[in-house]
């Protein structure tokens, strides 16, 4: 009973929280300021396409970037995950993986884009851009007339944005793999989708609440700088992910039968994907190809370097041997925690992350996750949620003017005499909040209607064949 | 009719194949097994979570051959898998009731 009331208690804020967020929407609505917000009106957009032209080098850099961040959902991920469940359940967590692109790229084509992007309210986009409005091209006053963000075609960036909520919900997946219903994860991914994601994106990257210095942004001490993803990718699926695992319970047979991921070599190449993926994620989150997106790679490139190097050798110290595995685990970690900073720091700063979040997540997913016996198969949150956190928080202390003069001429990080930690720790704090309150109201919400787990028996018998009715692996 | 089922090392298979190519037998069937003896398992670590693999794996020989080569044959298999620590494998030796060689029916010790 007292369960029950909780739930109604956060379900209740949640959607005051919305519906206090959409009237601000609506009450607050300014002129649009941002480039990509200027096409709200086909007359805008005439006058967008004469004023910023497209740059042909940012915008074939932007393309490149778009199928770099796809690639890193599959082959990436996909291979990543695929290769640690066991044999039985191999073709289910690819399917996850490749199924999200699918779904994701629906949903945000349909309302998701404009959600996340249409005009500039404090908690969530508007309608704007429903089914691509504002987006396409369109034919404005006898010429055809292309919308442009910054200086590429606002389809550019829906796209580059689009790849982002592919992969978001598809790193959640790790936590839950080898037990959820596959038709209760599509359900829960379009709420999540739309009701984490989007408002999330809105508020880091639409001019929403954790805007840095933006209109919305006292409640969050000044917002955060988070360059690619920090919070809106890494936090927001991190946690969510710890929910999932908490909420979904434990795989049948954890802890005292052996799970030992099924194929390493699959793993491996995942995780190589994935760091070559993550230049485009990063890099590309300049919508440039200009200096701070080599900046970018650079802090990107570091990051994950240091950070295999920190697990394998945190494994090397601890139990003698260097694994594959950690060395995997440790250059994604690096790659998490560098994402937020990667265009405001310093290389040498990325190096620095790179190394705690080997040594952190390191922690997170040995020591951490046996304590408290939670069954996060695939460390989503040891890797996504705290390496996220750790970045968020390292950006406040090393970001500086000398790579992205973002705060004009104020210095950014403490080290060079900053405060923008305090927006940062705001920052993680309400991604935290958001993502567990509204991940648990949906999770208890199908729990109740269609049942988040498979039966023991399709369990046992594996995902890819009770899911799916196929196998990964065939004897002919 | 013998069967010969050896249990071996995986690096042993070369040097069995072709010692027992060397005594004039014709075929063999191998597997990959995996199973324990005397010989201890070894453990494997991913990201904390510790596992004893008890069973080792092995590579499995079947060899069939007439009741009178059978003895050279399995002292072949000892001379060649053999590096005198534990873990080097099993031979077992059965009676075979019959044998048929498949395409042409033919049964017997001349279908081996």
């Amino acid at each position: 009973m007292k369960m029950r009331n909780s739930i109604h208690l956060i379900a209740f804020v949640w959607l005051m929280l919305i519906t206090i967020g959409s009237s601000w929407t609506s009450t607050l609505a300014t002129p649009a300021m941002a480039a990509e917000e200027t096409v709200a009106s086909t007359a805008d957009a005439a006058q967008a396409i004469r004023q910023e032209p497209i740059d042909s080098g940012d915008n074939a850099w932007m393309m490149i970037s778009c199928a770099l961040v796809l690639f890193m959902t599959a082959p990436g991920l996909a291979m990543f995950y695929g290769g640690l469940v066991r044999k039985k359940n191999v073709v289910g967590v690819m399917m996850q993986c490749i199924f999200m692109m699918g779904l994701m790229t629906v949903l945000w084509a349909l309302w998701g884009y404009s959600l996340a992007f249409g005009g500039d309210g404090a908690w969530i986009g508007n309608f704007d851009h429903l089914l691509m409005r504002g987006v396409q091209s369109q034919w404005v006053a006898g010429q055809p007339v292309v919308p442009v963000s910054g200086s590429i075609p606002t389809l550019t960036f829906m796209l580059f944005q689009g790849m982002f909520i592919i992969i978001t919900p598809a790193l959640i997946c790790g936590a839950f793999a080898e037990r959820m219903k596959f038709s209760t994860m599509v359900v829960f991914m379009i709420l999540w989708a739309t009701l984490v994601y989007c408002p999330l994106c809105h508020w880091v990257w639409g001019g929403g609440i954790l805007a840095f210095g933006g209109e919305h942004s006292a409640v969050s001490a000044g917002g955060a700088l988070d360059f690619a993803g920090g919070t809106v990718v890494h936090i927001s699926s991190g946690v969510s992910a710890l929910i999932c695992a908490l909420l979904i319970g434990r795989r049948l047979g954890y802890g005292s039968e052996p799970m030992p991921p099924h194929n390493l070599t699959y793993t491996t190449l995942g995780a190589a994907m994935l760091w070559v993926g993550w230049f485009g994620f990063n890099a590309g989150s300049q919508l440039a190809a200009d200096g701070i997106a080599a900046n970018a790679f650079a802090v990107t490139h570091f990051g994950a370097a240091a950070g295999a190097i920190a697990w394998a050798g945190m494994e090397w110290i601890t139990r003698g041997k260097p694994s594959v595995l950690g060395t995997c685990s440790g250059l994604v970690a690096g790659l998490v925690c560098v994402t937020p900073a990667a265009g405001f720091v310093q290389p040498i700063a990325g190096l620095v992350m790179g190394l705690a979040a080997g040594v952190v997540c390191f922690f997170a997913c040995t020591a951490i996750k046996n304590k408290f016996g939670y069954d996060d198969s695939l460390d989503a949150f040891g890797v996504h949620g705290v390496g996220g956190t750790l970045g968020a928080i390292l950006t406040g202390v090393f970001a500086t003017r000398a790579v992205n003069d973002v705060a004009d001429g104020s210095p950014l990080g403490l080290i060079e005499g900053g405060t923008i930690i305090a927006g940062q720790i705001a920052a993680v704090a309400i991604t935290w909040v958001l993502a567990i309150a509204a991940t648990f109201i949906i999770l208890k919400a199908l729990d109740a209607t269609i049942g988040l787990r498979v039966s023991q028996e399709e369990e046992i018998e594996g995902l890819d064949l009770s899911q799916h009715g196929e196998e990964g692996y065939i004897f002919i | 009719m013998r069967k010969i089922e050896a249990i071996i090392r995986h690096f042993k298979l070369e040097d069995v194949k072709s010692a027992l190519s060397e005594q004039g037998v014709q075929g063999m069937t191998i597997t990959e097994v995996r199973g324990f003896g005397r010989q201890k398992g070894h453990t494997e670590m991913y990201r904390g979570a510790e596992y004893q693999v008890d069973f080792v794996p092995k590579i499995k020989i079947e060899v069939v051959v007439g009741a009178d080569d059978c003895q050279r044959v399995v002292d072949t298999i000892v001379r060649s898998a053999q590096t005198g620590q534990v873990g080097d494998g099993k031979i077992f030796v059965a009676d075979l009731a019959e044998t048929v060689r498949i395409r042409t029916g033919e049964s017997g010790k001349s279908a081996i």
